[in-house]
């Protein structure tokens, strides 16, 4: 499924500073039911957004309008467990098209990118002085930059660049994925193909 | 130049290596299911491609599938209609399929072992994280989201940047009541849940050299819970006794030609490791998990570590203490329990159904416990029924149920209610994992049948 380029993201953030949200959370397996990728974004992170009765809970942070933005930020082990891509789905759906955390599960970073949001990684530090800066004033401002590869808090300047291999830049900045790729290499995999053992 | 064992099949697999970018893998086995494959048929469907090699992807009902009546129509409509969905989408692409109620039916990664579908030296992938218990057979094995599963129908590839490799030796023999279960639990206890991410773990040592393949397969599955790509282990005789024979395993002149292949697949002796890690076996006892990760685990007659011992956030762990309705310093054993759960991808195979019984032989449930017992096949079911486990499980007031994923992620009608509190032998603690608002405890099936019989957390050691 083609996605929208990314190059320049300018936006406040939600912070999500607990550490191990793990794809359950993100998206709990009883909402994977459907066979068309639509409407995830409605049951993102629903157990800690709704109650059993399907009020919304005050105090998590999507309910709370003072924060909004296309970046979610999370703590440490962001994205672990379960494979499942519908919990990218629910956060691109919802509206993000980055999450910044000091470190990514592997599936979830894979996915995040093979759909089309960015994952960036920063150090513990620069974590820490997003929250601070976001708890301050929820209206601050970050810039994700994909091509100069950096993370900026616009108020006050403060930097920090993220790693991203030059082929994945190049699909983000494009819109392309590895299927778009894979396609082009039919030949070349029919004949590796032959030379298997099994 | 000296390789690893997971160096070894992961290169012979490499078709592209992209400069400053991923290796374009090939792909010898794909399993689907039900749950993340749909959008895949959908997006190649949407592009207009086909599937390249039907007949390296093999299809298998199990996590949205009832555990009781499956004779019966599935009565959930977005249940029914993901089931129909695969089973549609196989048909029009003939690719292998066992639904619900088929002979061959079960948990994907008990069924491709099963079958000889998991071979040694090759590469394994499904759209499940649990994939990495194929890696028992000396595999590489691992689980991709759906972007891949319509990648490896429409190309039998993915792309992928080669993992740091790791090494876990653990030497010794395991003391008395002490499983693979606990096994894993210990190493994931002692890396946290994230301790091995960017890593593909090689297990290597006695306690693995001695190990049966069942617990093989416990251990490399639960690889991700300390967050690795997935885990291996080098094939020897137990393996290849495992896999003769087997539906889809070579025959023949292929199997000793394979078979010449599968001798090599061994790390060399002076391959280096990013990390290599060291663990002795007397230190690992009966395992149990306190808090909603699987990191948060300690040996059964320990207390709940306090939150300034721990690495990590404070916060965090409060956060998931309080979550479990538990507080530091907490005594484990005895804790009230509400629900038992035998059964997954990591403690559905035979092996574990003789230890729980082992257990319940001449005992009685206890009428605080309601029990769900499921056989991750109908392999396993028929084993069950014909060693004379079943009758054992009957008389101790248990009931068996049919084959498929149920509580370890209940997204069938599994579920333990809220506030509840569960010790299961599945893979994953996390919040709401075996329903909204339930607790779970990470156990043995050994831990899982003493607690069953007694109705309290209690180690087995005081009952075998």
């Amino acid at each position: 499924m083609a996605y929208d380029k990314f190059e320049i993201l300018k936006s406040t953030a939600v912070p999500l500073p607990v550490e191990n949200v793990d794809t359950d959370q993100i998206i709990p397996a009883r909402f994977l039911k459907a066979t068309e990728r639509a409407g995830f974004g409605d049951n993102l992170f629903r157990d800690w957004r709704y109650n059993p009765d399907n009020t919304p809970k005050a105090e998590f942070v999507l309910n709370n309008p003072v924060y909004k933005g296309k970046i979610l930020v999370g703590g440490k082990n962001f994205g672990s467990g379960s494979s499942r891509e519908h919990a990218v789905w629910a956060i691109y759906d919802y509206g993000f098209r980055c999450v910044v955390s000091s470190f990514f599960a592997d599936i979830f970073r894979g996915n995040c990118l093979n759909i089309g949001v960015l994952p960036v990684q920063v150090s513990a530090e620069f974590l820490d002085k997003i929250f601070t800066a976001i708890k301050a004033n929820p209206d601050t401002e970050i810039e994700i930059n994909l091509p100069n590869q950096t993370i900026t808090l616009l108020e006050n300047g403060d930097q920090e660049s993220f790693d991203i291999n030059s082929y994945k830049k190049e699909n983000m900045l494009n819109g392309y994925d590895d299927i778009d790729y894979l396609t082009k290499m039919k030949s070349e995999i029919q004949e590796f193909a032959s030379a298997r053992p099994f | 130049m000296s390789k690893t064992l997971f160096d070894k099949v992961w290169d012979s697999h490499v078709i592209r290596k992209i400069n400053d970018g991923p290796d374009v893998l090939f792909i010898d086995r794909h399993l689907i299911h039900e749950v993340t494959s749909p959008v895949a048929f959908l997006g190649l469907k949407s592009r207009n491609n086909s599937v390249l090699f039907p007949e390296k992807t093999f299809a298998t009902a199990d996590h949205n599938t009832p555990t009781i009546n499956q004779h019966l129509p599935v009565e959930d409509p977005l249940s029914a209609n993901q089931l129909k969905a695969l089973e549609q989408n196989a048909a029009d692409w003939g690719i292998t399929h066992w639904g619900l109620g088929h002979q061959k039916n079960g948990i994907v990664h008990v069924v491709g072992p099963e079958n000889g579908i998991t071979l040694p030296g090759a590469t394994i992938v499904c759209g499940d994280s649990h994939t990495s218990t194929h890696g028992a057979f000396g595999a590489v094995a691992f689980g991709i989201g759906t972007s891949e599963v319509e990648m490896v129908l429409s190309s039998q590839c993915i792309m992928q940047p080669k993992p740091k490799k790791m090494r876990i030796n653990v030497n010794g023999k395991l003391g008395f009541g002490v499983t693979p279960k606990d096994v894993a639990l210990f190493m994931i206890s002692k890396l946290s849940a994230s301790g091995a991410t960017g890593y593909f773990v090689e297990y290597a040592g006695d306690v693995f050299k001695n190990m049966s393949m069942e617990g093989r397969m416990t251990v490399c599955n639960l690889s991700i819970e300390m967050g690795a790509r997935g885990g291996i282990i080098a094939p020897d005789e137990k393996t290849f006794d495992y896999i003769k024979g087997r539906l889809f395993t070579p025959k023949e002149e292929a199997w000793d030609k394979a078979m010449e292949y599968w001798k090599t697949l061994k790390t060399d002796a002076d391959a280096v490791f990013d990390e290599e890690i060291n663990f002795i076996a007397i230190d690992i006892e009966p395992m149990i998990t306190y808090g909603t990760n699987p990191g948060m685990g300690t040996g059964i007659s320990n207390y709940i570590p306090k939150a300034e011992s721990v690495e990590g956030g404070v916060a965090s762990y409060r956060k998931s203490l309080e979550y479990m309705g538990f507080n530091e310093g907490d005594k484990m054993i005895g804790k009230k329990v509400d629900f038992v759960f035998l059964g997954s991808c990591t403690n559905g195979r035979i092996e574990d159904f003789r230890a729980f019984a082992s257990i319940v032989k001449g005992r009685k449930k206890a009428d605080n416990i309601t029990a769900w017992l499921v056989p991750g096949s109908h392999d396993v079911e028929a084993k069950i029924k014909d060693e004379g486990l079943l009758d054992i499980i009957n008389a101790a007031g248990f009931e068996l149920r049919e084959p498929g994923c149920s509580a370890c992620l209940a997204m069938n009608d599994d579920k333990v209610p809220a506030g509840k509190l569960a010790v299961s032998t599945s893979n994953r603690n996390f919040e709401g994992r075996q329903g909204p608002g339930s607790r779970t405890l990470l156990a043995s099936p050994l831990v899982a049948a003493a607690t069953a019989v007694t109705g309290v957390l209690t180690d087995p050691r005081t009952l075998l």
